[in-house]
């Protein structure tokens, strides 16, 4: 008996602190809840990515260096958050098709995102620029390097920089070879010779049939000076040329450790194996929309639980209350796990969200019912109560391992917003057994006495009957 | 007794509703939004309520082909095909640039081919969970062979499942609701929901079975929906009270949702009392063991 006591109450205590800790972080902002794009605000583009010139394995490398790429041109910008992924789509369409999904939670202007991504990356190799005087050229960045030391306003700090920049880049004009010849880049270590104990990490390149021919030309014009590649307009790498290079293979030698030799290869091939993207789904939603959205559902969300509330006190009188009590615990728990686990929240996850209440309260009234019933038969409530539970079992256990399977079935099979539907549905399934099965029965047993029942509590457990 | 007894009049009522349903969803179509079909959705809010046919006409100056409707006091929503990258541009300039205050408050673009893949995808969805379900009863009733076996409350509880999606479905056709994602996410909540009504009714079912073999399978029935009466119409009045809720105070995305779950629940709850289970005698009468 006190056991049962003791245990109803922790749930109780944990209850109320786990809505506690929701309230305070949230008012505090130590940790908010995520929210979707479509509740914060936000673009949600999809690309295709045309990968009809790859070899099977190499889809696979070319899609990451892709997002990395991208990734990185996001990051430049200071998006905070930005979620950029890769998928494959097989089902309900012809063949495969690869995707790109990028996020950009803040962003709410189509034409920024869209600028942000930007096209293929792009790689081109420029040779040095035979009309150049380099001495010009030095005194003149010279000159801006001492501008630029003398200032403090981070404006004209930023306009000097790139002044640099643009003057840097005269000293290379573009050839003729683009990363469109180039057929791959891969990681290469040199012979550890002797007198060196460790082998240096190297990119090798390998050009196409047109690329070789283009790359001898350019080497053999170009013999001891250097060759510069840019990556989207970036220089990556300048080595030296020492000699004209046939059959189209090519060692880019530098500083580099493993980790910046395997990036630079996973840029090269991102610029080498292009894999031109188009946009084919644009979605995004103004921050007001969002907030909007939000303010609604939790609005719903409360109506919607008073509502609920009211009819359960009503038609079940004590028993009613404690049901109140284990949604109370339920919306505290859920909400404290959304924070926690965390679970992105969207506007269909809040239905799903609102209808597992309607859920969980439905393993009240079957309990409830079947306590009447058997209190009608003349039952003491301790034993109507426990058969009320072992007696409902079987209907609530069925019922929600059916409701269980679909939102499975939703999740795996689910785009995004129907996942989001069926990730909130489906944990409110899970919780809602034990709050509204174990915690209810720990306190309604531990409220009543084996002894013989008092008038009172007959007439709190037994609504609606004559007997 | 006089639900089974009057069974003819309640099964008769509800063919009467699906094939109504059936005709309604035949005669009008069903009407896909930019989810299924692809194309663009644009949101406008303006400062001060905007002239409708201005938009339009400034619309078809550009000849661009779009649906405008006035959302709440200030906004319009823009509906046309896919657009590319300058036609999306064109619209801004046409329709937001010379109206001061105005802004795009959402955009939505959608391929052809994603479309047809949450298309494609919807159905499998609701083919596969009707069919886990369906394993699932057969699965949980399957010590029950006697007066009829387990795979006819799979059966049954299938027939009640078409049952409750046909007719919402055919109501919101006749109301205009346009059929998107969270539509869907509806009708297979409505699928978990007609379940489990549908199975309390069973499961009592075969607990007075267990119990008491040698009643009479007709009355047994009648018994057992009107033990659980008190539970269906409870349940759906709390799933109600959310649902109102949720429709009318919550977001605007999800009123469709709202919509579709209210009239599953209230279609549900009178088959898993009116049609699943005098289906479910009516099995065992055709087969004559009685």
């Amino acid at each position: 008996m006190w056991k049962t006591r003791i245990i109803a109450l922790s749930i109780l205590a944990l209850g109320v602190w786990a809505g506690a800790h929701v309230y305070t972080t949230e008012v505090e902002g130590t940790n908010p809840f995520r929210l979707g794009l479509d509740l914060s605000g936000g673009s949600y583009l999809v690309y295709q990515a045309d990968v009809s010139k790859l070899e099977g394995e190499d889809i696979g490398d070319s899609m990451d260096s892709l997002r990395d790429v991208i990734e990185r041109r996001i990051n430049a910008f200071g998006v905070a958050e930005p979620n950029v992924q890769t998928e494959v789509h097989s089902i309900g369409i012809e063949g495969e098709e690869h995707r790109l999904i990028v996020e950009l939670p803040g962003v709410t202007d189509i034409d920024e995102a869209i600028e942000l991504i930007g096209q293929t990356p792009e790689l081109e190799f420029k040779i040095e620029n035979p009309e150049l005087n380099t001495l010009v050229l030095n005194a003149q960045i010279n000159g801006v390097l001492t501008t630029l030391e003398s200032t403090t306003d981070e404006q004209e700090m930023l306009a000097l920089a790139q002044e640099i920049q643009d003057l840097e880049s005269t000293r290379y004009i573009s050839s003729s070879l683009t990363g469109a010849y180039l057929k791959k880049a891969q990681l290469q270590f040199s012979q550890a010779g002797a007198g060196s104990f460790q082998s240096q990490p190297m990119v090798g390149i390998s050009f196409d049939d047109e690329g070789s021919k283009l790359f001898e030309e350019i080497t053999s014009e170009n013999v001891g000076k250097t060759i510069a590649i840019f990556l989207d307009g970036q220089l990556v790498s300048a080595p030296m040329v020492n000699g004209a290079i046939s059959g189209g293979q090519a060692v880019i030698e530098g500083n580099f450790d493993i980790e910046e030799a395997k990036t630079l290869v996973g840029r090269l091939n991102s610029g080498a194996l292009p894999i031109p993207i188009s946009l084919i789904s644009t979605s995004s939603i103004g921050p007001s929309l969002g907030q909007d959205a939000v303010a609604s559902g939790v609005f719903a969300g409360i109506v919607g639980i008073v509502l609920v509330a009211l009819i359960l006190i009503l038609w079940y009188r004590l028993p009613g209350l404690i049901a109140v009590l284990a949604l109370g615990i339920y919306t505290a728990f859920m909400l404290w796990m959304f924070k926690f686990i965390p679970v992105t929240l969207t506007s269909a996850g809040i239905a799903g969200f609102i209808i597992s209440i309607g859920i969980a309260v439905d393993a009240n009234i079957l309990i409830f019912e079947r306590m009447k019933e058997e209190l009608a038969s003349g039952k003491r409530i301790y034993e109507a109560v426990s058969l009320g539970f072992t007696r409902a079992w079987d209907s609530i256990r069925d019922a929600n391992v059916s409701s269980i399977i679909s939102a499975i079935i939703l999740f795996w099979f689910g785009t995004a917003l129907i996942k989001g539907f069926a990730l909130t549905f489906g944990l409110g399934i899970l919780l809602s057994m034990f709050t509204a099965v174990t915690f209810t029965r720990l306190v309604l047993l531990g409220l009543v006495s084996k002894e013989p029942q008092s008038k009172i509590m007959r007439f709190l457990y037994m609504s609606g009957i004559k007997k | 007794m006089h639900i089974i007894k009057n069974k003819k009049i309640f099964i008769g009522i509800s063919l009467a509703l699906v094939v109504s349903s059936i005709l309604a969803i035949s005669i009008r179509g069903l009407s896909y939004g930019i989810d299924f079909t692809g194309g663009a959705i644009t949101e406008i809010s303006y400062l001060e309520t905007p002239d409708i046919n201005e938009i339009k006409s400034n619309l078809a100056s550009a000849s661009i082909d779009a649906q405008v409707q006035a959302i709440g006091e200030t906004g319009v929503v823009i509906k046309t095909k896919e657009l590319n990258e300058e036609q999306r541009k064109t619209i801004a300039t046409l329709v937001v640039d010379p109206y001061e205050g105005a802004s795009i408050d959402r955009y939505n673009s959608i391929g052809p081919s994603v479309g047809k893949e949450l298309r494609t995808k919807s159905l499998y969805a609701l083919i596969l969970v009707s069919l886990g379900i369906v394993l699932f009863i057969a699965y949980a009733f399957r010590k029950i062979s006697e007066p009829i076996s387990s795979w006819k409350y799979g059966f049954v509880a299938v027939i009640t499942l078409l049952h409750d999606i046909l007719i919402p479905v055919g109501i919101l056709t006749l109301l205009g609701v346009e059929i998107d994602t969270l539509y869907v996410v509806g009708l297979l909540s409505i699928l978990g929901l007609s379940v489990n009504d549908t199975i309390v009714v069973f499961d009592r079912i075969r607990e007075q079975l267990s119990e008491q073999k040698e009643q009479d399978f007709d009355k047994l029935v009648g018994d057992a929906i009107y033990q659980t009466i008190a539970r269906s119409l409870f349940t759906s009045l709390t799933l109600i009270a959310v649902l109102l809720a949720l429709y009318v105070v919550g977001p605007d995305a999800t009123q469709n949702l709202s919509l579709v779950l209210l009239l599953g629940t209230i279609v549900g709850t009178y088959s898993s009392m009116f049609l699943a289970s005098p289906l479910l005698t009516s099995l065992v009468s055709k087969k004559g063991t009685q």
